[in-house]
């Protein structure tokens, strides 16, 4: 190393061990200063890790850590405050019903005489508001202002706080095109400060966009630097996966048939508000085709979904299924009658968490006379199933069949929900953010299991917020904003899509029908 | 190499965390003593360790009153498994006990018929909470703790308004308690199987603790072999998931309660029936429910684990009542409570044992760590990076020590709290 680097943070083999497995194994991470250094990895890469003990949430049984060449101990989150670093989680870690100025002043609030004292903290908030085009309303409630204004108000506490080193774990997931558009600038623009970052993300596009240099780390290993200028997102892929991926998505002509799925005028009440979630939807699935409900989270999509696979009672519509009514009938009834659904939440609904990977595999159709007799399990039939299962969808764990779900990564449970969904041979698949949160083997992977069932002749409608799964998958495009169905397309540009989720543009139904 | 690691153990370890946390609960009940009755410490930790073996008789005693306890625990147990916490198996055991008395005593009814009266008696109990919660969403926690109330008191009304029920139809002179079913109906009376001549005599012992085992062994077969178990635990683990996979939680929660109450019950039907105890009218409701919920909790609501934590609590207790005269019974409660109170930290432990083994396997498999040495590191290190890390391709791009200075800016400034 010569001296001419300027390191402001450097990890040294770093080595965390959890039971059972190396989460990282002699991990090395040099961000330079004013750099956007972005952190690629799979899931289970040990990315989330590494960040963790740089935060300080996890000591590393081994390495260092140095900033400014300067050998420091992080023990808690204030000890990495205090050496100025800041860090937007994925999960936004906001008091809903706190102002955003309350929210941004939250730890470090200016007091006299046991008051607060808020001018001052207001000047400073507008200020760097300003500077840095992260538009915010200080007054506003967390609660009713947007996801991307919130992660403004995310930004902000870090910069509030004076840190120069900024971590994003992932911040593209849940933003617009637009959103992400304005991101990249803001990210730029601390760079021209001096600032650095480390960008955490599943995203090749956006590292080629923005990025200085990337490391990437493959199953808790460190796999290599490099600098963005000379590489390419294969060679990034490649470093990630371990092996070619295929970016685009080989897909026959669409060969569509009858009629699966048939809505009418669907309206669904919503939970959180004392409004209707999807206010009169119709929209019909033909076998042999995918067809995306694009939008931007919130916009009723869980609840048509819901709607749909019986978890929630319709207000007033109609579903039928094949031909056959399906509005009043039970989750166990629709299930029998050809649905299967990838479930938006896989923790909430999609798994037992503490059931074992075979218990799970069962989950829909354990009553089977094949799983049971009389009521007592077939146990060795069961084992048997879940071993083909897991054979033939490539689901990873540590014991096998009798792994606890709860103990296996993201990326296979997802694949064990997909492998039960998909085995049971539904004639409608309803996928919903099938690869939230995944890396890109497994989307990979996913992507071309929806096409295969597509080309099977079955019925697929796939709910997504990406916008790049949208428009590689889908044969055909709805667009849902506050609850309604705004655009029906066959092709569209991605831009123009941005539009119809924002809710800029719209085609009234006729329109959208011709 | 093949060997597991004893942190990966499970079953070990939790054995091992239930013997610590045991050992500590005994030993913090003796300091207890010892500030107590510092005089007579000695024979009450003694007579509370050793009362339960000193004689066939005593071990009989333990061995009758283990039989309650279990059916409790199950029940208490099985309603944890569905995600319900049945409090009121006090209430359910009560009803079990009274239709047991009454098909015994009213009706002059054999045993078995008595037993399966105390089954159905609580597991009316038990539906009351089961619907309420599932058609109505209230909580079983107070439903439950109500109907206690209502078993009790309304036991009390009934016999007292049955005279033939009391003691006093059948010779003796006190209306406060039942009649002795050996006047009553001998017939009703558990048989002793012939087990009273292995236990010198004992009058306390019968069949009854083998009848709650093999309700055990029920309770395990239900919950791990078959479907309706599956749904149930289904249910327990995580509602809504289970309602995504089509499962009727309402019909399962209704189920659930069911079965506890009959547990329950039958417990109240087996220790009134045993003919050694008779049913006293009183003001509070009966503790042994109640103490179903440890049981259930040093089980960790497994039916077979219950099986050997009803023993211990009753051996526990019967050591406790032996103490009697020495310490008053609400000292001795306390030491039961603190014994049982810590034993039930045998999850707590368990994490701690755990992570110290940890500690130790991550130290160990740390070639370059220098403080321990690595001879005997080969299991662990295998262990520890079994599953996932062992990874073929370290190949490529491996090194990344190519790049030029950044550009320069301020020194780090102090920031302020860390958010929260």
């Amino acid at each position: 190393m010569t001296v001419a680097e300027d390191f402001v943070i450097e990890m040294l083999h770093i080595t965390k061990v959890f039971p059972g497995i190396k989460a990282n194994d002699d991990i090395t991470l040099q961000l330079k200063r004013g750099e956007i250094h972005a952190l690629l990895g799979e899931n289970g890469a040990g990315k989330s890790t590494l960040m963790s003990v740089l935060f300080g949430l996890y000591q590393a049984e081994q390495g260092t850590i140095k900033k400014d060449g300067k050998e420091v101990q992080i023990k808690d989150p204030n000890d990495a405050n205090r050496l100025g670093i800041g860090m937007v989680h994925q999960h936004f870690k906001l008091v809903e019903c706190f102002s955003v100025l309350d929210n941004i002043i939250l730890g470090v609030e200016d007091t006299k005489h046991g008051f607060l004292q808020k001018d001052e903290a207001r000047k400073k908030v507008m200020a760097l508001s300003e500077k840095y085009g992260l538009r915010v309303e200080p007054d506003a409630l967390v609660s009713d202002i947007s996801v991307g204004m919130q992660q403004r108000v995310e930004i902000l506490k870090m910069l509030y706080r004076d840190n120069e080193i900024l971590i994003f774990d992932e911040p593209t997931a849940v933003l617009t095109p637009q959103e992400i558009k304005e991101l990249m600038e803001i990210m730029r623009g601390f760079k021209a400060e001096g600032k650095s970052i480390l960008f955490i993300t599943h995203k090749l596009s956006e590292i080629m966009a923005v990025a200085d240099r990337c490391s990437v780390l493959r199953k808790g290993k460190y796999i290599g630097t490099v600098d963005i200028a000379d590489t390419t997102r294969e060679e990034l892929s490649r470093m990630m996966v371990g092996r070619d991926v295929e970016f685009e998505i080989d897909k026959k002509s669409k060969n569509v048939g009858d009629v699966i799925l048939s809505v009418k005028d669907m309206v669904v009440a919503s939970k959180a508000h004392n409004n209707n979630a999807v206010k009169g939807v119709s929209f019909d699935v033909h076998a042999g085709e995918i067809v995306c409900i694009a939008g931007i989270e919130g916009n009723g999509q869980t609840e048509l979904v819901y709607g749909l696979t019986g978890l929630e009672p319709l207000k007033s519509g109609t579903i039928e299924l094949c031909g056959r009514d399906i509005t009043h009938a039970t989750i166990r009834e629709r299930s029998k009658a050809g649905m299967s659904h990838i479930p938006e939440d896989r923790h909430k609904h999609g798994l037992v968490l503490d059931y074992t990977l075979e218990q799970n595999l069962v989950l829909q159709r354990y009553w089977e006379p094949r799983f049971q007799n009389h009521g007592i399990i077939k146990s060795a039939e069961v084992r048997t199933y879940a071993e083909g299962l897991i054979e033939k969808f490539d689901v990873r764990s540590g014991q096998g069949p009798v792994t606890t779900a709860r103990s296996m990564s993201g990326g296979n449970q997802q694949k064990a929900i997909i492998a039960r969904e998909i085995d049971k041979d539904p004639q409608l698949l309803i996928a919903v953010q099938p690869t939230r949160g995944l890396d890109v083997g497994a989307i990979e992977y996913i992507h071309n299991q929806l096409i295969e069932e597509r080309d099977k002749g079955r019925a697929v409608l796939l709910i997504s917020l990406e916008l790049d799964e949208v428009r590689s998958l889908s044969d055909r495009i709805l667009v849902i904003y506050e609850g309604e169905i705004v655009g029906d397309f066959d092709s569209v540009a991605m831009e123009e899509l941005g539009l119809y989720m924002a809710g800029a543009k719209r085609k009234d139904r006729k329109e959208a029908a011709s | 190499m093949n060997k597991k690691p004893l942190a990966e153990n499970q079953m070990l370890l939790t054995i091992l965390a239930s013997v610590i946390s045991i050992a500590a609960g005994l030993i913090f009940g003796s300091v207890l003593l010892m500030i107590l009755n510092p005089a007579k410490a000695g024979i009450g930790i003694s007579a509370m360790l050793t009362t339960g073996f000193s004689s066939m008789d005593q071990f009989g005693k333990v061995l009758y009153q283990s039989a309650p306890l279990m059916l409790c625990g199950l029940s208490v147990g099985f309603a944890f498994k569905t995600g319900m916490f049945n409090i009121g198996a006090t209430g359910q055991y009560t009803i079990g006990a009274f239709l047991a008395l009454v098909g015994a005593i009213a009706f002059q009814l054999p045993w078995w018929a008595c037993l399966l009266l105390s089954l159905i008696g609580g597991a009316v109990w038990g539906i009351f909470p089961g619907l309420f919660k599932a058609l109505f969403n209230v909580n079983e926690v107070i439903t439950s703790i109500m109907f206690n109330w209502i078993g009790m008191f309304l036991v009390n009304l009934l016999l007292a308004n049955m005279p033939i029920m009391l003691a006093s139809a059948w010779g003796a002179s006190n209306s406060d308690r039942t009649a002795n079913l050996a006047q009553a109906n001998p017939g009703a009376v558990i048989p002793k199987g012939g087990l009273d001549a292995l236990f010198g005599n004992s009058s306390w012992i019968n069949i009854s603790v083998f009848i709650a085992i093999i309700f055990a062994v029920i309770c395990w077969f239900i919950l791990e072999k078959t479907t309706f178990g599956y749904e149930l635990k289904a249910c327990g683990y995580n509602k809504e998931s289970a309602r995504y996979a089509g499962i009727n939680a309402n019909r399962n929660i209704v189920s659930s309660m069911i079965i506890a109450g009959a547990l329950s019950g039958l417990g109240g039907g087996l220790y009134y029936l045993a003919g050694t105890i008779q049913y006293v009218l009183e003001k509070k409701t009966l503790a042994m429910g109640f103490n179903g919920i440890p049981v259930a909790l040093l089980a960790n609501s497994n039916p077979i684990g219950t099986i050997f934590s009803s023993l211990f609590i009753s051996y526990i207790q019967v050591g406790g009542s032996a103490m009697q005269p020495n310490f008053s019974s609400e000292s001795t409660d306390i030491i039961i409570a603190v014994i049982i109170y810590l034993a039930a930290f045998a999850l707590l432990m368990k994490g701690v044992i755990q992570r110290f083994l940890e500690s130790k396997i991550a130290r160990k498999s740390d070639p370059g760590a220098g403080e321990t040495k690595n001879d005997t590191s080969g299991d662990a290190t295998n262990a520890a990076s079994g599953a996932a890390a062992e990874d073929a391709a370290a190949d490529e791009a491996d090194d990344p020590e190519d790049v030029a200075a950044g550009p320069e800016s301020g020194a780090a400034e102090d920031a302020g709290e860390v958010e929260k």
